[in-house]
């Protein structure tokens, strides 16, 4: 049986804070944790299958152009080489995420350098990649003009822009206005877990162990892309060891794997090199990023202007969406925001954690900070002071909305002095030392999700759905939002994810899982709570669950008296989705040192203050925002994707050439909760948290080094080359 | 020729071609050792050998003709787990849990280093009894990635678990 709730209204009834088994919110550890701190959690190339042969993809090593030829001869000659996996099925790019159709395919017809064409499989590993390596291509190049997006013509992204009033007057004739722009590099996701998948075929049925995040798109991309129908695949991804959006779609190894185990009808493996993934997933865009601010004497904003260029490939609907927050976060009566993209032939350009926001409140809070030294106001009191009261453009209330909260604890906790804002105040030897801050926001979405609650007849839960835990936590708030509900220990309840034979959830993305299948979960057990109650004779609304007993009597257990109770639970988004607008918001403060001979930069301490609904885990929830930290100081410091100019691929393609933070580079960090119920965004009162905090967190790393050192550094990362270059005699 | 991991012998493969990590993870089923980069570039592939740590992906296995190994299978179980894998789990100092077995047998092996007064670039005297402060942590660990950004939990698991086996 199905309960469904489409939510039109908000819900403030708060239910589950009306619930006694009080496990919402707790900080237990996560309860899939013993498996991944013993390495007994399996990941997608880790299943153990007899006769499980290895694929290695062949790329394309040029741009744009025809492979005409693969000399397979050669390959099947070479020892241990069973086949080569050549058909036009085959993906050529990742889906982008909740894609739900196939990428584009045709591998011979090569967009971008390192496009996989084909695909070798052979009896070991080492046979298939030594194969892989020697692989000789037959191939027209076409030539590409270049590879430049500042280069070529772009398009503008309409349904994105705003266009009101006159900007350009409000600028001419305002108190303070600034004029700046803004250019990032592009980031890599760089999950720990290479993209990888097992295929096994029956003849009829396909089941792939991949590493997705969003299995309830992904079985629909991968049945498209091999014309099967989808009640013939099953996908399972029960561990996922990171995602950051290059999971969000269906990879090329996992369409590679299925057409070989398909055609061989053996198993087939195919995981995917570091520099594969590097080069054939998703990379984040580069950006560039104009701003126009007019403000009053006080600081107060007339106008508000952010106009972008992005890039991608042809073809590619995604445009690294970065005026997301610009839309709503400040005032300014005349606005203008447009977003461009320039087609160019690098790979594909997708979704990065924090896709738009990653880069673009880090850009506007840096354009805000000489804002507010121009206007001679307290950076944190200018963002105060900027906060609309409703929806800037359109007049949209807002769902909840805590920045200013998340400003004000943020500072008072972090100790700002935002009194003599003034640059180099204070060295330490070579070490100019300094403070910053910058605003966090980040849209909240919920999605369409099923998750299947069933009360056994043991007085246990178990929850189904094939919903993932990319790390995020959801095997740990399931089984809080289910046990709260039905008044269980976490222990009692069993939380089974990741797999496509259970309920459609969310899907992992865009920060919306926890809340759309934590009200999924919701939905169900509402229903299982009407159900037992109507066995036990008595009313949902007089009954408290808790502890596995029904208003402290009788045990679930002999209720049931031997049968169980399933239900599934679906939520969906109404009217709430269009009548408000929901965000998360927060602020981030940062203290660094910037050496005054090499420019090296080293964030010394980092406190980020966030408002993001209802907790449903305080460990998980803040190991959420610790990473999100994390990632805000690679994208000040560290992170760029480098592309050659000649053809276009990715240089810096693995690990050691493309800069992540690694321990040292990250200090101890605070983490404020800022107390808070969205009752618009979802009836458990939870927004999405998984981005938030990297959104705007290197703009306030970027303002300490100007405060710092005085170098207005305009281009991220913020490398030593670039901060030396920046600062002033 | 053979090798033994985790206190059980193994044949080593006849392929001179298998690294150490995959024979660990495929030829012998212990996938609790992870491949992240297979270039010494992330740490996720960590093992002990001779209880020294190393990097599995950057080293054959015919190379280990006699060694010792030691995996994350080998450090604790779900029913028996180490101090420092307790602390991780208490301390959250993972999240998608890929890099944890190569965080976890890094850490083990960074307390012995430390209790033996190795150095590092975070030591201010290369003579001296090295304390456990957190830059020395940081550092030794600064050759294990996780892009979940959990280093400050791992820092706090670290410090826990040297607290407790100090005890």
């Amino acid at each position: 049986m199905t309960a469904k709730l489409k939510q039109d209204e908000p819900d403030t009834r708060n239910i589950l804070d009306t619930m006694k088994q009080g496990v919402i919110g707790k900080p237990i550890p996560r309860v899939e944790g013993l498996a991944k701190v013993t390495g007994t959690a399996t990941y997608a190339a880790e299943y153990k299958i007899d006769g499980c042969l290895e694929g290695v993809m062949i790329q394309a090593p040029f741009a744009k152009g025809t492979v005409t030829a693969i000399d397979t001869d050669a390959l099947l000659a070479m020892p241990g080489v069973v086949a080569v996996i050549e058909d036009p099925r085959q993906t050529a790019r990742a889906a982008q995420g909740t894609a739900n159709e196939a990428p584009v395919q045709e591998p011979m017809t090569v967009t971008y350098y390192g496009q996989p064409v084909a695909l070798v499989v052979a009896e070991t590993f080492e046979d298939a990649r030594n194969a892989a390596a020697q692989a000789k291509l037959t191939y027209d190049i076409e030539q590409v003009g270049s590879f430049d997006p500042q280069d070529v013509e772009a398009e503008v992204q309409e349904d994105s822009a705003t266009r009101q009033g006159d900007l350009a007057h409000a600028v001419k004739t305002a108190a303070h206005a600034i004029d700046t722009t803004i250019h990032t590099e592009g980031h890599a996701s760089a999950a720990m877990e290479p993209h990888g998948s097992i295929a096994e075929w029956d003849g009829r049925n396909l089941t792939v162990y991949a590493s997705l995040q969003m299995l309830n798109y992904n079985i629909t991309e991968l049945a498209d892309s091999l014309d099967l129908e989808e009640d013939r695949v099953r996908l399972v991804s029960r561990y996922v060891g990171g995602g950051f959006g290059s999971k969000l779609g269906v990879s090329e190894d996992v369409v590679a794997a299925s057409l070989a185990a398909m055609q061989l009808n053996r198993p087939v493996r195919v995981v995917m090199t570091r520099q594969q993934v590097f080069q054939t997933v998703m990379r984040r865009s580069e950006s560039a990023q104009r701003f126009r601010f007019a403000a009053d004497s006080e600081g107060t904003l007339s106008g508000f202007g952010h106009e972008a260029r992005v890039s991608n490939l042809p073809q590619e609907s995604f445009a690294e969406p970065v005026l997301q927050s610009s839309d709503f976060l400040y005032k300014g009566e005349n606005r203008l925001l447009e977003l461009e993209v320039a087609r160019i032939h690098r790979m594909t350009a997708g979704s990065v954690r924090a896709p738009g926001e990653a880069i673009g409140m880090p850009a506007l809070e840096i354009a805000m900070d000489m804002l507010a030294e121009k206007a001679g106001v307290d950076p944190v009191e200018l963002r105060i002071r900027n906060i609309p009261d409703k929806h800037p453009a359109n007049g949209k209330p807002f769902s909840s909305h805590k920045l200013e909260e998340a400003l004000r604890q943020g500072a008072e906790a972090f100790g700002w002095d935002g009194a003599n804002r003034a640059p180099r105040q204070t060295r330490d030897g070579e070490w100019w030392i300094g403070t910053g801050m910058a605003s966090a926001a980040r849209v909240h979405n919920v999605s369409k999700a099923q998750v299947r609650v069933v009360l056994a007849a043991d007085g246990t839960a178990r929850v189904e759905t094939d919903m993932t835990d990319i790390g995020t936590g959801t095997y740990t708030i399931l089984a809080q939002v289910v046990g709260e509900m039905l008044g269980l220990e976490t222990d009692k309840v069993l939380v089974s994810l990741g797999d496509t034979a259970f309920p459609r959830g969310s899907g992992s993305g865009g920060s919306w899982g926890a809340a759309s299948v934590g009200s999924a979960a919701f939905v169900a057990c509402n229903a299982v709570r009407d159900a037992l109650c109507e066995k036990a004779g008595i009313n949902t609304d007089d009954a408290e669950f808790k502890d596995g007993r029904l208003n402290g009597g009788k045990t679930f257990s002999d209720i049931l008296d031997g049968t169980e109770i399933d239900r599934t639970g679906e939520y969906e988004p109404g009217d709430i989705s269009e009548d408000y607008v929901a965000s998360g918001f927060g602020a981030f403060f940062a203290e660094v040192r910037v050496n005054r001979f090499t420019g090296e930069t080293r964030v010394t301490r980092m406190l980020g203050a966030f408002g993001f609904g209802r907790v449903l885990n305080e460990k998980t929830a803040r190991s959420q925002c610790l990473g999100g930290i994390t990632w805000s100081i690679g994208a000040a410091l560290t992170e760029a994707l480098l592309f050659d100019p000649k053809d276009g691929h990715v240089v810096n393609q693995d690990l050691a050439e493309y800069h992540v933070p690694v321990c040292r580079d990250v200090p101890d960090c605070e983490v404020i909760m800022v107390d808070e119920r969205d009752p618009a965004a979802s009836p458990i009162q939870a927004k999405g948290i998984g981005e938030l905090g990297m959104c705007g967190g290197a703009g306030a790393i970027a303002n300490a080094i100007y405060n710092a050192c005085g170098a207005r550094v305009l281009t991220l990362p913020m490398t030593p080359d670039r901060v030396i270059a920046a600062m002033p005699d | 020729m053979t090798i033994t991991v985790n206190d059980k012998q193994y044949d080593l493969p006849d392929d001179p071609r298998v690294s150490l990590l995959d024979f660990l993870r495929r030829d012998i089923g212990l996938t609790g050792t992870k491949k992240g980069c297979d270039h010494g570039q992330c740490g996720a592939c960590t093992v002990l050998v001779g209880g020294m740590r190393i990097n599995s992906c950057l080293t054959l296995a015919v190379m280990h003709d006699g060694d010792s190994v030691q995996t994350i299978e080998g450090i604790g179980t779900e029913t028996d787990p180490s101090p420092l894998q307790r602390a991780f789990l208490e301390h959250d100092g993972y999240q998608c849990g890929y890099c944890t077995p190569g965080q976890i047998c890094s850490a083990t092996a960074l307390l012995d280093e430390i209790a033996n007064n190795w150095p590092s670039d975070a030591s201010d005297d290369l003579e001296a009894a090295i304390d456990l402060t957190d830059e020395e942590i940081r550092e030794r660990m600064s050759g294990n990635l996780c892009r979940c950004g959990a280093y400050v939990n791992i820092v706090a698991a670290i410090k826990a678990a040297a607290k407790e086996m100090a005890a």
